[in-house]
């Protein structure tokens, strides 16, 4: 059974999202999707000061069987994008939550988290994701 | 039944097992209502003896003298032992090394000619090639604009020494994504940068050396293009790369993209194909690289292994989103040119460019000897060049093929209008001082006839 | 065991004098054009050549060592005679801007191969122009575009693609500048006829199939797909893949198609040369026979020649800087002629009488079939889903431990639509004894999966290397060697 911290939002392609103390939100892929993966070898980064809109592709994961489009949860501006990935894309494998965070947005409103998936919804949606295959 | 292994009793006893009743049987999920082919018209098989004496009386006709026509395609010597290894059935025969573990031979040669192709062109990498030079430059211009993230413009500016035929498939193949190729036109065979024109653009393409055998001032173009953020596409003849600058080193920053035809190193003229293109890049493009690329790794034991890796650009994986739609690419051609360029080695190599460029250069002093004939443009050339025989060239050169099955050469009316008096000829190390005599004497004398 | 590359063996300043024309002087080029440091190129003897690549050609399978069921790669045998033919100093000399006049051989050769083609799929024009089955699809879906827009009808910018399709049929439409409608494929390998009138609409451009389908199947309501699309005024797009399954007995202009490729690597057995050259004619029925590739081989006053822009003015253009893989048609002309009518119905027989058989002896030695209850059309897919779950040996470990039985590995995990799976396509070519030992070798390898899955999992081990790791091979790319001094 994949880890599902209670106190993150989910959408149902798989990104996490956590609401920080200064008000911005990193983001990054469940452990559900990294194991999904496999080994992660490759990581194309959202730029930086870069506009995006909730359900928008902004970056990219690639396993050596798969390409995963990554995309952004709610609107706002990508304020950081974390450059460790680069040289080891290993650690989303590692620490989906933690050192393998992907990028960090600066909400348009930080309410629209709320249209995302809380731990238990997305516990749900991955049980029924599992059963498909 | 040709290549069909079965005995009447194979047949038999295997639709027992099927338990059908007949091969028909097999077929009954096709609906009735869809009409059976007859194949109206298609003669019935014959063994081989009577095929081979078929085909081999059509390709008698097609023999013909000398040949003194590049225009792209060039006839080089190929060493014995390019096809005699190349046609081995381990070579000619497998599928595409999907199976890392059961194709170690292709995939270690394929890093092998990686590796020749991008040091011979001055760049990162190299990947395992794409069709042919046409469909190649398609494909550079493709990851140009995919590389030029800046760009907001899809124009890309086109000089007009690249090879017509190139350009013509690259439009094709580029048209429905709202790429604009936009000639701009040489002066005297060449291009100065102030004859390139601005507004915005994503790339450039220019060709070394260009489609009339000229050299083009690389450097200053590569450097004119960076200068406007744009990427550079180089189109070279990898038989010109041992002693031409490489397109990595054009100007102070090296073009981004380099593509081209492979055909001089080993592959047979065979009338345009198979050939090979190939297409390289520096590191940070690497992921925009279409088809297939090699990597080396270590097996379980740790020994050193060859696997085909960055799958997850192509189409198997990424599907509408891939890189390219190619998969096919021209495995067994790349096979000869690698072992060719390991044949002839790199001195070999050296000679045979620096021949082509003297036996082109020996015609050309020749045939200008004539009043009539000089060349079409001044400056350097390689190993082609555009002469002027002041009459219709075309003629000229039906002439010689008629009286003298000799191959003159491209009249360069066929695709430039205003050419119509010139002739694109070529004299690779293959042409003998007595075949450039003879074909000099008989151009002059087909000349006056004009 | 040794793995020198080429550059390992290279020592410099030695040469090969028999392949060393004499120099040319280069002095009079402008220095500024003149390559400063020599590229990397080896300086080994011709014999060091030889045997170095003769001993990489032995690390491969090929056709001609290994059976080598591939699913919808057709791995039949190459007749050698074909490749002779290709190799006469007539076809291999000739310039590719010769005159006609000096090269009716060839044009005749491609005239007759246009003939073929046309009869063979029941189509009204064919175009040998495309290297590849891609490049077919692509000039197939620009000729749609342009029949379309002459109609001006412009709106259609959806193409309709099952879910199970291979990845080329997409990325092509990606490429063409359309957008891609999946349509859902159901329980018994058929399209889901409701999804796909749920999905057509005045946007649709064409739906592109094959037929059998990737889920190794024959498409039953195939007419009635046909009448959806057409009556939505958009086209049938038939990707000639699996074409070696009906070949001689039905054709695709028959099931109602407007445009196909063909995959003469497959089909009509040119060597697949680990991984090319290819090529892809496309065929067409007469309203999108003006927009066909071009060059097109015509026979004019009496004389072959090509056609290019000025006949064909509305051609979606070249493709190729010449006329394509022209060898390549050669082979597959010879092919054809030594099949001859009753050859070519043979095939589509004797491939599926293999593949049917097969399955039924994979089935009876207890294998799962995607499809049981359909018949095989050449190929046909089995499922290990049982096998990964109850013994944890997946798809991919039968298909590496096939290889230590000197069996090249079927396709596996294609199309996705299948978990665990296996593609397999015997061919026509392969003896029934052929079969038996492939079935004897699955057999073999479940057993060990119950008894010794370790062995399995940790396949191959006869073979000149294991498993390679295919993660570092993409997180620390190393594409080009480079000499040791150089590695730090």
């Amino acid at each position: 059974m994949s880890e599902i911290p209670s106190e993150l939002k989910y959408t149902a392609t798989h990104e996490w999202s956590r609401l920080r103390d200064d008000g911005l939100v990193e983001v990054g892929i469940t452990d559900f999707a990294q194991n999904a993966l496999g080994d992660i070898v490759f990581v194309e980064l959202p730029e930086v000061e870069e506009e995006v809109a909730g359900e928008e592709e902004v970056a990219v994961v690639e396993s050596v069987k798969a390409a995963s489009d990554i995309y952004a949860p709610i609107s706002g501006r990508v304020v950081e994008a974390n450059d460790e990935l680069v040289d080891e894309p290993e650690r989303i494998n590692a620490d989906p939550y933690g050192s393998g965070w992907i990028f960090v947005i600066e909400p348009t409103d930080t309410e629209d988290l709320d249209n995302l998936l809380d731990a238990l919804e997305y516990e749900e949606h991955c049980a029924e994701e599992e059963e498909q295959h | 039944m040709p290549f069909i292994p079965h005995t009447l009793r194979d047949v038999n006893s295997m639709l027992d097992s099927i338990g059908a009743s007949s091969v028909e049987e097999l077929f009954s999920e096709i609906p009735n209502s869809i009409e059976r082919t007859q194949l109206m018209g298609i003669q019935r098989g014959v063994p081989e003896m009577e095929m081979t004496r078929r085909l081999a009386e059509r390709a008698k006709k097609d023999e013909v003298g000398p040949c003194f026509m590049g225009a792209g395609c060039y006839d080089h010597h190929i060493p014995a032992a390019v096809w005699d290894l190349a046609s081995r059935g381990e070579f000619l025969t497998p599928y595409t090394p999907y199976q890392a573990e059961a194709s170690q031979g292709t995939l270690q040669l394929l890093y092998e000619f990686q590796t020749m192709m991008s040091s011979l062109t001055g760049m990162d990498v190299a990947n395992a090639s794409v069709y042919d030079g046409g469909s190649g430059l398609a494909e550079a211009i493709l990851m140009a604009i995919r590389c030029n993230r800046k760009a907001t413009s899809r124009r890309v500016l086109v000089c007009g020494g690249v090879n017509p035929l190139y350009v013509q498939a690259a439009r094709t193949l580029v048209s429905s994504q709202g790429i604009e190729l936009i000639q701009c036109p040489h002066e005297k065979g060449t291009h100065t940068i102030e004859s390139l024109s601005g507004g915005d653009f994503a790339a450039l393409v220019v060709q070394q050396p260009n489609f009339f055998g000229q050299l083009e001032n690389v450097d200053a173009i590569s450097d004119w293009t960076k200068s406007h953020n744009a990427l550079l596409v180089a189109v070279v003849n990898p038989i010109t790369l041992p002693v031409l600058s490489p397109p990595g080193e054009w100007g102070r920053q090296g073009a981004d993209i380099c593509c081209g035809d492979g055909q001089p190193l080993g592959i047979p003229m065979a009338s345009g194909g198979p050939s090979f293109g190939f297409l390289c890049t520096n590191m940070p493009y690497v992921r925009q690289l279409p088809g297939r690329i090699v990597g080396r790794t270590k097996d379980r034991d740790g020994e050193i292994g060859y696997t085909l890796t960055l799958q997850a650009r192509e189409q198997h994986i990424r599907r509408a989103k891939a890189t390219s739609n190619i998969c096919t690419n021209q495995g067994l051609l790349v096979t000869a040119a690698t072992i060719y360029l390991s044949l002839v080695g790199l001195r070999g190599i050296q000679s045979v460019a620096s021949a082509c460029h003297a036996n082109t250069t020996n015609l050309v002093n020749r045939l200008c000897r004539s009043d009539q004939i000089e060349r079409t443009f001044s400056g350097e050339f390689f190993h082609e060049a555009a002469v002027d025989l002041h009459c219709d060239a075309q003629f000229v050169a039906d002439k010689l093929l008629d009286r003298h099955g000799i191959v003159a050469g491209l009249p360069l009316g066929q695709v430039f209008s205003d050419l119509q008096s010139s002739l694109l000829v070529c004299a690779t190390e293959k042409r003998t001082e007595q075949e450039i005599e003879h074909f000099s004497d008989a151009l002059q004398e087909c000349v006056a006839d004009g | 065991m040794a793995n020198e590359t080429i550059f390992d063996i290279s020592q410099p300043n030695r040469i090969a004098h028999a392949q060393c024309p004499e120099s040319g002087s280069l002095a009079d080029l402008p220095p500024n054009c003149v390559r400063k440091t020599p590229p990397l190129i080896p300086e080994v003897s011709e014999i060091q050549a030889i045997r170095h690549y003769t001993n990489l050609s032995q690390q491969n399978f090929a056709i001609d060592r290994n059976f080598y069921p591939l699913g919808s790669c057709t791995m039949k045998y190459n007749p050698r005679g074909a490749h002779r033919v290709a190799s006469l100093p007539g076809f291999l000399n000739r310039h590719p801007l010769t005159a006609a006049s000096a090269s009716q051989g060839v044009l005749e050769c491609l005239f007759d191969l246009q003939e073929i083609l046309a009869v063979v799929t029941g189509t009204d024009a064919v175009s040998l122009a495309p290297m590849a089955g891609a490049q077919g699809e692509l000039a197939g879906l620009l000729m749609i575009r342009a029949y379309h827009n002459e109609q001006g009808d412009t709106d259609r910018d959806e193409v309709i693609i099952p879910t199970a399709a291979h990845g080329t049929n997409p990325a092509t439409a990606t490429m063409c500048g359309y957008k891609v409608a999946e349509v859902q494929v159901g329980g018994d390998g058929d399209v889901d006829l409701e999804d796909l009138k749920r999905t057509v609409s005045s946007r649709t451009a064409a739906i592109m199939l094959t037929n059998p389908s990737t889920c190794a199947v024959f498409e039953r309501q195939i007419t009635e797909i046909s009448d959806v699309v057409h009556d939505a005024g958009g086209l049938l797009y038939y990707d000639g893949a699996n074409l070696n399954a009906i070949l001689g007995k039905i054709c695709p202009g028959n099931m109602g198609f407007d445009v196909l490729h063909l995959n003469l690597h497959k089909t009509f057995a040119t060597p697949h040369g680990g991984g090319g050259p290819g090529a892809g004619p496309v065929a067409v029925n007469n309203r999108l026979a003006r927009f066909l590739p071009i060059p097109v081989v015509g026979f004019v006053d009496n004389q072959f020649d090509w056609l290019g822009e000025q006949q064909l003015p509305q051609t979606i253009g070249r493709l190729s800087a010449f006329m394509g893989n022209t060898g390549i048609l050669i082979r597959a002309l010879a092919y054809a002629l030594m099949l001859g009518r009753e050859g070519m119905v043979r095939v589509a027989e004797h491939a599926t009488l293999n593949a049917n058989y097969l399955a039924k002896e994979l089935e009876r030695v207890g294998f799962t079939l995607a499809y049981p209850n359909r018949k095989a059309t050449h190929e046909f897919l089995v499922t290990l889903t049982s096998e990964a779950k109850d013994l944890q040996v997946r798809a991919m470990d039968f298909a590496k431990r096939l290889l230590d039985f000197g069996i090249h590995a079927p396709t596996t995990y294609f199309p996705l639509l299948v978990p665990e799976c296996l593609l397999i396509e015997p061919t026509e070519t392969e003896c029934k004894e052929q079969l038996d030992e492939f079935v004897d070798a699955m057999k073999h390898i479940r057993e060990e999966a119950v008894n010794d899955p370790d062995t399995v999992r940790g396949a191959p081990h006869g073979l000149y290397r294991k498993r390679l790791d295919e993660v570092q091979a993409a997180r620390e790319l190393d594409l080009a060697w480079s000499p040791p001094d150089d590695e730090s």
